[in-house]
């Protein structure tokens, strides 16, 4: 039997609402670059803070096997004890620092009392060596490209002498020389007998690399497979990421939108100005009457900053260049209100955060985005105010015993009703969705549905940013795939595929296409 | 609802009290000090005289606390207003003593501070300087135009008797009942049929949208209270010498703020930036263009509590002023305003400048010196805030 190094058995974890992970197993061997895949919400995330100690143990079921012992990891420090590191999707440097203060940050060298710089540059040189940055450990980490950071973080866990190192999509912000030189740099660290484990939607990076790969899907382990038994290739990734019983959880609709474009994007850009980013690649969509169009791509698209850069809220980011149509006028929202004066509405993926004013009542939150319509001189009607409210809960079926109810109390699925009843009063008529059901139960979103399918009958025209593929399948008359920025397929709803889908968003096609 | 029936009306007040008891806090913390230093001063501090003196002394806490409630519920801070109310208190001074005719001085100071609040508002908002250092340097900047505008004569003397009587002048006797103030017994009793009116109004349409409404002999009893209260109040400053004109500034600037706030457009979006400033956003609040006015409009009601303040000690000197932020910003924390923001009531924070003034006025009165009086509210403002945000813990869970 090979030599497992690391055995996570039957690992269970819930969050408030949500099962994240449902006894999942996850067998990995010494020295092998083992690679973890999934769509969004799949739990890879949640599995590796289990690992590291972020879901510090009691909170999860099932057992972490180090080694063949049983560990207990408290915290991060646990983990790091037990010579593993994790590198998260966000890097964890300070910008402010320099290399080498980054790399010995919390486990100082020391002399005595104080810190020996000396040898912590001599040491830093080493280990930069290592992962082969030719740069001086003096550089402020804020000056490097990300590319160079992501090695830095690296060096770190080297410098801890960590035996396994998991990495979480480390490659979604590097391009491609970079990503090359760090997968090639992962090569050389496995044979020197490191362990990493890799989260990754790259799945083209993933068949070059993986000696192993764990699919995830809903929470569950669906296999490994092992690439010296048999060559893996993509799209048996892909199968078995999205492969499940397609149920009929869509209400169905006459698919019949007009010819008629009610919105147009033509040849749209915008650049982060402090890191000379792309963040939108010259997208060009339509959307016509009583159509529902999918947005579809992986986390870090660029879907929600395409959807609020439409919306008139661009924060971190410049509108570099590009053409916004709506029923034929040009237009060009500088700021979300005037967006929805002009009948565009947006809502986000994020109701807590970014929706919804958690510590107001039901009919606080409905009517706050047009209250104009409610204005008796400069009086809110407050009759009106509350017929209107306890219509849109009647409506929207929002339960709660009445529209004084604070939001903050309410369940996921009816904080989202909520928050679509506000867009709703607003009367728009274009309403961009950004991930309508995340978090919420199979009963509330089949009710969300219904309504979206109602509002498109009236005429009104939605954009349905999802990343579950069932969703877009099965509601979206048209569907476009965004990776990376830019848009890079146009489907047919009718005769889209998950797997479709998926090569586009991982942005095989194009490779194709180019190669 | 059905569990208060269930335990009947003693259950029903208990559960009232306890559910709700942050938004009684300060009319109990007012009560209990009315008692104590009626009782510690032998009744001198209950007389119709010291009574007098204290609303007349509050007039200029209470307006400032109006806007500063605006300013914490957004989640902001000003800690320039004492200062912005001093010079601009100054500056009337100096008009007046020039001969600009007071008319022309109170639009030429409300102008001013709103100006001054605007560009405050503008450095916070468009430049991103955060209010706490905007504001605090606006402090050390009005403290010394404040020594600017005094330097050459120290304290300003106003002789404008015009001037003087809005914090010290009285309703004119129009008419006498017997030996009482008669015009202001009519102010008090029609006071009272308004609110009677107003509240009767707001049970209806709250019947009408069937929202939780109190049980009817628990209604009954807190508008007999409220009625009371007035009524007495009202009887005992008419034995001395009437409704003064500050409370009749107090109560307007109050009125004005309470309708904006509860019944238009703008109140609910200054709630709405309050409680989710990103979600107000992307909801269509313009909170560029709210942050502004709301700083707007705090510089003018520090420019209203310069006036009242310089008016009460008919002159400027040049230390006025000093402070009054924190006991604007006190009397909101105690008046219920929530320390994270978005939640607050401006009739409260009013309640809360009397609960702060009451304070003031007791230890005076009791001889207790200025410098046991600062560590005194300072102990208070430090238990109000965290009676605020333990009762409010607990609410979430």
């Amino acid at each position: 039997m090979a030599d497992i190094i690391l055995e996570m058995r039957g690992i269970s974890k819930s969050f408030p609402g949500v099962k994240a992970l449902d006894r999942v197993n996850f067998r990995v061997k010494r020295g092998e670059i083992h690679c973890l895949v999934g769509e969004n919400g799949a739990g890879k995330t949640t599995l590796m803070k289990v690992l590291s100690g972020v879901h510090p143990y009691g909170t999860y079921e099932g057992d972490i096997v180090l080694n063949g012992e049983v560990q207990r990891f408290h915290g991060i420090r646990d983990s790091e004890g037990a010579s593993i590191a994790i590198i998260s999707q966000e890097l964890a440097l300070i910008p402010d620092l320099t290399i080498y203060e980054n790399i010995f940050f919390g486990h100082e060298l020391m002399k005595g009392r104080l810190v020996d710089w000396h040898r912590t540059i001599l040491e830093s040189e080493k280990i930069l060596k290592k992962v082969r940055l030719d740069v001086n450990p003096t550089t402020k980490v804020g000056a490097l490209r990300v590319g160079a950071q992501q090695l830095v973080e690296i060096a770190k866990t080297l410098s801890k002498n960590a035996k396994i190192i998991i990495l979480d999509e480390p490659t979604s912000s590097l391009n491609e020389e970079d990503s090359d030189n760090l997968l090639r740099l992962l090569r050389e660290l496995r044979d020197d007998g490191a362990t990493i484990i890799m989260i990754s939607h790259r799945l083209r990076e993933v068949v070059k690399i993986a000696d192993t790969v764990t699919v995830l899907r809903d929470g569950t382990t669906v296999c490994s497979l092992d690439a010296s038994e048999k060559k893996i290739t993509e799209r048996e990734i892909i199968r078995h990421m999205v492969g499940r019983e397609i149920e009929n959880i869509y209400p169905k609709r006459e698919r019949r939108p007009s010819d008629a474009v009610l919105f147009e994007v033509r040849n749209f850009s915008a650049r982060n100005p402090s890191t000379g980013r792309s963040v939108l690649k010259n997208v060009s969509l339509n959307v016509r009457r009583g159509e529902i169009v999918g947005l579809a791509g992986l986390m870090g698209a660029g879907r929600t900053e395409l959807a609020l850069a439409l919306f008139g809220n661009t924060p971190g980011y410049r509108i570099a260049s590009g053409e916004v149509f709506l029923e034929g006028a040009p237009v060009r929202f500088s700021k979300p209100s005037e967006a929805i004066a002009a009948g565009v509405a947006y809502a986000s993926e994020d109701r807590k955060k970014n929706g919804l004013i958690l510590i107001q009542d039901i009919c606080f939150n409905i009517t706050l985005a047009n209250l104009r319509s409610l204005l008796k001189g400069i009086v809110i009607d407050r009759n009106e105010e509350v017929v209107q409210a306890n219509r849109y809960k009647e409506d929207l079926r929002i339960k709660a015993p009445s529209i004084q109810q604070t939001v903050l109390n309410l369940s996921g699925g009816n904080q989202q009703k909520t928050s679509l009843a506000k867009w709703l009063f607003a009367r728009p008529k274009l309403l961009i969705l950004d991930e309508p059901t995340r978090g919420i139960d199979v009963g509330a979103k089949y009710e969300i549905y219904t309504i979206m399918n109602e509002l498109v009958k009236s005429g009104m025209s939605i954009i349905m940013i999802s990343s579950e593929l069932m969703e877009i399948l099965g509601m979206s008359d048209r569907i476009y795939v965004m990776s990376e920025g830019a848009i890079t397929g146009e489907l047919d709803a009718r005769d889209a595929t998950e797997e479709g889908i998926m090569e586009f968003a991982t942005n095989t096609k194009e490779a194709v296409a180019n190669g | 609802m059905d569990d208060n029936r269930a335990r009947g009306l003693p259950g029903e007040v208990w559960a009232l009290l306890k559910g709700n008891i942050r938004n009684y806090a300060m009319y109990l913390a007012l009560m209990a000090l009315f008692i104590l230093f009626t009782i510690l001063t032998d009744g001198a501090f209950i007389t119709a005289r010291n009574l007098t003196n204290l609303i007349n002394q509050t007039g200029y806490v209470a307006v400032m606390a109006c806007g500063m409630t605006l300013v914490l519920i957004i989640q902001q801070i000003d800690l320039s207003i004492g200062y912005v109310a001093g010079f601009l208190g100054a500056c009337a001074a100096t008009l007046l003593s020039r001969g600009v005719a007071v008319p022309l001085v109170l639009p030429l100071i409300l102008l001013a501070g709103i100006a001054i609040g605007s560009l405050e508002g503008l450095i916070i908002g468009k430049v991103g300087v955060p209010a706490f250092v905007t504001t605090l340097a606006c402090q050390f900047i009005f403290r010394g135009m404040l020594s600017l505008v005094t330097e050459s004569t120290g304290t300003i003397l106003v002789k404008s008797d015009a001037f003087n009587q809005i914090s010290n002048g009285f309703l004119p006797p129009v008419f006498r009942m017997g030996p009482m103030h008669g015009l202001s017994l009519v102010v008090g009793a029609l006071s009272i049929a308004l609110i009677v009116w107003s509240r009767l109004r707001a049970r209806r349409d709250l019947k009408k949208y069937r929202f939780r409404t109190t049980s009817a002999p628990v209604f009954w009893a807190t508008l007999l209270l409220f009625a009371a209260v007035i009524g007495v109040l009202s009887y005992v400053l008419a034995n001395y010498r009437g409704v003064s004109w500050t409370i009749v500034v107090v109560v307007l600037v109050a009125f004005v703020y309470d309708f904006m706030m509860r019944r238009t457009r703008l109140g609910r979006h200054i709630y709405g930036m309050g409680g989710n400033r990103e979600a107000a956003l992307l909801s269509g609040v313009d909170t560029q263009k709210i942050l502004l006015f709301v700083f707007a409009s705090m510089g003018m009601l520090a420019g209203l509590g310069g006036v009242l303040f310089t008016s009460r000690l008919q002159s400027a000197t040049p230390t006025s002023g000093s402070g009054f932020e924190l006991d604007a910003i006190a009397s909101c924390y105690i008046g219920g305003v929530s320390t994270s923001g978005g939640i607050g009531k401006v009739t409260n924070s009013i309640i809360g400048s009397f609960v702060i003034m009451s304070l003031t006025n007791g230890l005076n009165l009791m001889g207790v010196g200025i410098t046991y009086q600062y560590v005194i509210k300072g102990i208070i403002f430090i238990l109000a805030v965290a009676f605020d945000v333990r009762s409010r813990a607990k609410k979430a869970i």
